[in-house]
């Protein structure tokens, strides 16, 4: 063997090793601890993925220091789910086989959290999406074994469209990411807009591939209709380029506009002093909330990470408070009492009281909706107020047509 | 609904369609400059490098960090642009000399497997050095503003990038017309043997081809900082992109690709333009996800070699000539048995999870066979091969779906969706051939991709199809594995019966010589066009199969990260062999499974393996060994 296969074989020899080191050992100490799975986009969308971890490793942290659960040490499992269903769905069987994790939690992308929830289902295994805004997660495709933490689409549309409602506006354009999350934001907007207001027509709409927004053209586009007002649900780089061009070309002059998520730091902060202000967002001012259960979150989170909470950090805390909760309540790890003890299950978060709801799976958690301005060269959000969920999901009726029958 | 101006809003249309096409021309620089450098370094050194786009991503971070180390203002800006290009040069020399110079000589291809190892590297130190969140880029000093043209504003920047890709290409064309370098560059191009035997000394020339491909796409990340931002997604969010751009301008031309990034440009901010037009009930905004796909298809089928593009000389294989492919030694057919012994014993021994995982690896076993079968024994290399895989796995879902098949009878319709697309797909394919062929397959499995993201009456849209699970015969996870064990092990023995039958020889008289055999009266297209369906239905068996292991589908799985795991699965293992496949799908499935578990910066650590392994084994995995074994056997 030349010198050259021996180097390359000797260093891909090396890391087999030592990960065949690592993978024997995970197994042994399963005994009596609880062991929970946790999965997210870590890889792919990282930004949003890390403060939704640390959100967890808080309150796995707080959790275990104050005796664990059922008296019971807790351990988190977690991986990347690659931003694939097929690779998310190898990791849920890897937690759950050869970890031996009682349930599942997390998720980002919509198609990602329902193919793992078609998992838990067929497994009857429990898992809880964490942040997936898609509401057929609850509704169309839910199902006995998932349940669902965060607002989705319906409720953060709902609170803006009420707001958009007051605003003289008549002629509306709208842009969103071409899938299934641009497209329900769009139409419960579309819909809920019109309730209210009857007299509004929308005229234009853009549907740019995620991530591939060509910004000039489509500020273009959309200055040429005319609109007295937008509708926005891109987010992340596509909103960066967006706000940008719509700024250099005047398209944000005397034109109100709506946009989902565009309060959360976790996607506004990048702009710094160039965001937006007088947007219409929904989204998390962490800054300026003030009740003692989100000064005892914030305070905690920025003594152990030093930094400020993300709203995925909220969220991946939640989770595992959930967790928590529910076990408690059911007094067993045993998966189908866990499911029983879940319904109307009750518990304090850092953005008040949830309830998850017997009738979807869904919880109660609400959401902040606001104006977004620029203070010391941040974005921040200014004039807001929290929507409780229960306040913007549809009806007990309606809810019962949508969801599917177990 | 329309999204064109009207008359209540004042925009005359001339003013409107002006301004759009100064958009398109300033989109079409950025994409320029980032394709020039992969053009100019396909042109000489024939190597597919997936790592361009990583070299872009580098340079827009290296920019930011530059530009905001040297406080910014003009020079602050401008210097950090240049920095950016020359560190983004500088590592693409690093790359070429540390990890390509030694695989030159590998089978042709192969190379495109390290610089894949080097895109997954690059991804997690990016990650590592700059921290996940998306930064905002830097304005250009003085461009900041926006030019009036009647209602309309066209943002002075825009003017810049306009006037800026001219430039550019201005410089190139002195460059390799004025210098001595840009002269053996373009006699590389021509003829690489006939510069070195004229005693040009190769290695610095490709280094210094690689040094500018490298810092013109550094110049292009850098330069699109004030649009945007730097962010983790940039990589591989612009690759197929520039490799559309390329491959449409003729490979190897400058000034196609050019004209190509100006196509582009343009078709799409008219596409935007109109976003709500709709033609047959298909609305313009539907197809914006695979337009430039659409595009690069048509131009192929018009123009085989692209806009500019010559005619590729036959002598594509710059390694050896590929020996042929040989039965299986005895010792060889033991192993295979004692394999096979342990695979069928597998259940008594391992646990469930591991049952799953080597489920999926037999899976992508069969899947890799196709592919090879396409190509190694055809030589015809396919880009687009996870299309049907998909479409085996979407035939089988929606039979279940649709018309509440079991399993049983929609595993037959699996190879059925994999052969018909293949047929179709197949014919416009095998009129073409290289890396030219490879890019209409790609073309094909974004068109397939975005029908299945797009209908969502018929496939779920992003969402897939859900509640695919076998039969509850088969629901136990051993069950499983022992149906796909079968299957597989029969779909192989088939392959390998069909490489060694009359069409497998004819195929393989194609491969290496198209002339000779057609000489001798071999439709060599013909052969090639069956060999792309046979490919798909095996490719369609794999998906099937797949669609009952993970209990959905969705249109990630005919996506281009498919397509390349498929390819790097094959070369991995060796495309001379037809056990290469094999052992490419064990390692690549196994590894790739195992670093997921252990760790979040597996991307770096798959990296470094694939990199480690392509050093060691220039021949493939299962080529190194049978070379060692034939080594021994002639000295004996």
């Amino acid at each position: 063997m030349n010198r050259r296969a021996f180097t390359g074989l000797a260093l891909a020899t090396g890391l087999t090793a030592a990960l065949a080191g690592t993978a024997t050992l995970a197994p042994a100490l399963a005994a009596d601890k609880i062991v929970l799975g946790d999965m997210n986009s870590y890889t792919g969308f990282a930004s949003f993925t890390i403060p939704y971890k640390q959100g967890w490793e808080l309150a796995l942290e707080e959790i275990n220091a104050s005796g664990g659960i059922l008296g019971r040490q807790v351990t988190v499992v977690s991986r990347d789910d690659g931003a694939k269903p097929a690779d998310a769905v190898t990791v849920a069987n890897e937690l759950v086989s050869r970890e031996g994790a009682t349930l599942l939690f997390g998720t980002l992308l919509s198609h990602v959290g329902l193919a793992v929830s078609d998992f838990a289902k067929q497994k009857k295994v429990i898992f809880i999406a964490a942040e997936p805004l898609s509401d057929t997660i609850a509704w169309q495709k839910g199902n006995r074994y998932t349940f669902r933490l965060r607002p989705g689409t319906y409720v953060q549309a709902a609170m803006l469209a009420e707001e958009a409602a007051k605003l003289p506006a008549k002629r509306w354009a709208t842009i969103a990411p071409n899938y299934e999350y641009g497209q329900s934001a769009v139409a419960a907007f579309k819909e809920l807009l019109k309730a209210k207001r009857p007299d509004v027509e929308f005229i234009a709409e853009q549907w740019p591939a995620l991530g591939k927004l060509d910004a000039g053209a489509a500020v273009q586009a959309l200055s040429a209709a005319n609109p007295d007002a937008i509708y926005n649900v891109t987010f992340g780089p596509d909103l960066l380029r967006f706000v940008r061009e719509g700024k250099v070309r005047g398209l944000w002059e005397k034109r109100p506009v709506a946009s989902m998520l565009s309060g959360e730091p976790d996607w506004i902060d990048p702009m710094k002093d160039e965001a937006p202000e007088g947007w219409l967002v929904t989204g998390y001012p962490w800054y300026a909330i003030d009740t003692p259960e989100h000064n005892k979150f914030r305070d905690a989170f920025q003594k152990k990470f030093n930094d400020y909470p993300r709203l995925g950090s909220v969220v991946g805390y939640a989770a595992l408070y959930s967790v928590k909760a529910a076990m408690e309540k059911a007094g067993t790890t045993e998966t189908e009492k866990l499911v029983d003890a879940f319904a109307d299950l009750k518990l304090g978060t850092p953005v008040g009281p949830i309830v998850y709801r017997a009738i979807d799976n869904q919880t109660t958690m609400g959401a902040y909706v606001g104006t977004l301005t620029v203070k010391d060269g941040m974005p921040r959000m200014v004039d807001w107020r929290f929507g409780k969920g229960e306040d913007y999901l549809p009806s007990d009726e309606v809810v019962r047509t949508l969801r599917a029958k177990d | 609904m329309t999204a064109a101006p009207t008359a209540d809003n004042g925009t005359p249309p001339l003013e409107f369609f002006l301004s759009q096409l100064l958009t398109g021309l300033a989109s079409a620089s950025a994409l320029f400059l980032v394709a020039c450098g992969l053009t100019i370094i396909f042109g000489v050194t024939r190597i597919v490098n997936f790592a361009h786009g990583s070299f872009y991503m580098l340079g827009a971070y290296i920019a930011y960090s530059a530009i905001t180390a040297l406080g910014g203002g003009f020079f602050g800006f401008w210097g950090g642009v240049i920095l950016a290009a020359l560190a983004a040069g500088l590592i693409g020399v690093a790359m070429e000399m540390t990890i390509l110079r030694r695989i030159y000589h590998a089978p042709e291809l192969f190379q495109l497997l390290a610089t894949f190892g080097v895109v997954l590297i690059v991804q997690d130190v990016a990650l590592y050095l700059w921290g996940p969140e998306d930064l905002l880029g830097p304005r250009a000093p003085g461009l900041t503003g926006a030019v009036a043209m009647g209602s309309q504003r066209i943002p002075e920047y825009d003017i810049f990038l306009i006037l800026f890709a001219p430039l550019v290409l201005g410089v190139l064309w002195l460059l390799f017309h004025r210098t001595r370098f840009g002269i053996l560059v373009r006699a590389a191009t021509q003829d690489r043997q006939m510069v070195a035997a004229l005693g040009v000394n190769q290695k610095w020339l490709l280094t210094g081809v690689f040094f500018l491909g490298a810092a013109l796409a550094g110049l292009g990340g850098a330069i699109q900082l004030p649009k945007g931002n730097a962010g983790l997604t940039m990589d591989l969010g612009i690759i197929a992109e520039v490799f559309v751009v390329t491959v449409v301008g003729g490979m190897g031309s400058i000034l196609g690709a050019y004209l190509a990034a100006l196509l582009i440009a343009l078709i799409r901010v008219f596409a935007v333009a109109n976003a709500g037009s709709s033609l047959l009930g298909i609305q313009l905004w539907q197809v914006e996800l695979v337009l430039i796909f659409a595009v690069m298809a048509v131009v192929l089928v018009v123009r085989p070699w692209g806009l500019l593009g010559k005619r590729e000389t036959l002598t594509g294989h710059h390694g050896a000539v590929e020996p042929p492919l040989l039965a299986a030694p005895a010792a060889l057919k033991w192993f295979a048995l004692a394999v096979l012994a342990l695979l069928v014993a597998l259940p008594g021994m391992a646990g469930t999870y591991s049952l799953v995982i080597a489920t999926e690896i037999l899976i992508f076993a069969l899947f890799a066979a196709s592919l090879h079968f396409l190509m190694g024994v055809g030589g015809v290399i396919s880009f687009g091969h996870a299309a049907y895989f998909g479409l085996g796995a979407y035939g089988a879902a929606l039979m279940v779906k649709h018309f509440a098949w079991p399993m049983e009878a929609a595993l037959f319709a699996a190879p059925l969706g994999g052969a018909l697309g293949a047929l179709i797909f197949g014919w416009f394919c095998v009129r073409l051939s290289g890396v030219y062929l490879a890019m209409l397959t790609l073309a094909f499995a974004q068109i397939a991709w975005a029908v299945a993201f797009q209908w969502i009456d018929v496939t779920g849209g992003d969402n897939g199809i859900l509640g695919i699970w076998p039969s509850s015969w088969a629901a136990t996870t051993p069950a499983f594995y022992g149906l796909v064990l079968v299957v597989v092990i029969v779909m192989l023995l088939a392959i390998r019966r069909i490489a060694f039958s009359p069409f497998g020889y004819a195929l393989r008289a194609g491969r290496d010589s198209p002339l000779r055999a057609d000489a001798i009266g071999i439709d060599v297209r013909r052969m090639r066009w069956f060999a792309f369906t046979l490919a798909g239905l095996f490719a369609g068996v794999a998906g099937g199969l797949f669609a009952f292991l993970k209990g959905s589908v969705s249109p990630d799985l005919m996506g281009i990260p498919l397509s390349v795991d498929a390819l790097v699965m094959v070369l991995l293992g060796g495309v001379q062999t037809l056990a290469g496949p094999l052992v490419g799908a064990v390692t690549f499935t196994a590894l790739k499974t195992e670093l997921v578990s252990l760790t979040n910066y597996w991307r770096l650590l798959l990296g470094l393996v694939i990199v480690g392994l392509v050093i060691a084994f220039p021949q493939g995995i299962a080529g190194f060994v049978r070379d060692r074994f034939m080594a021994k056997e002639t000295r004996a």
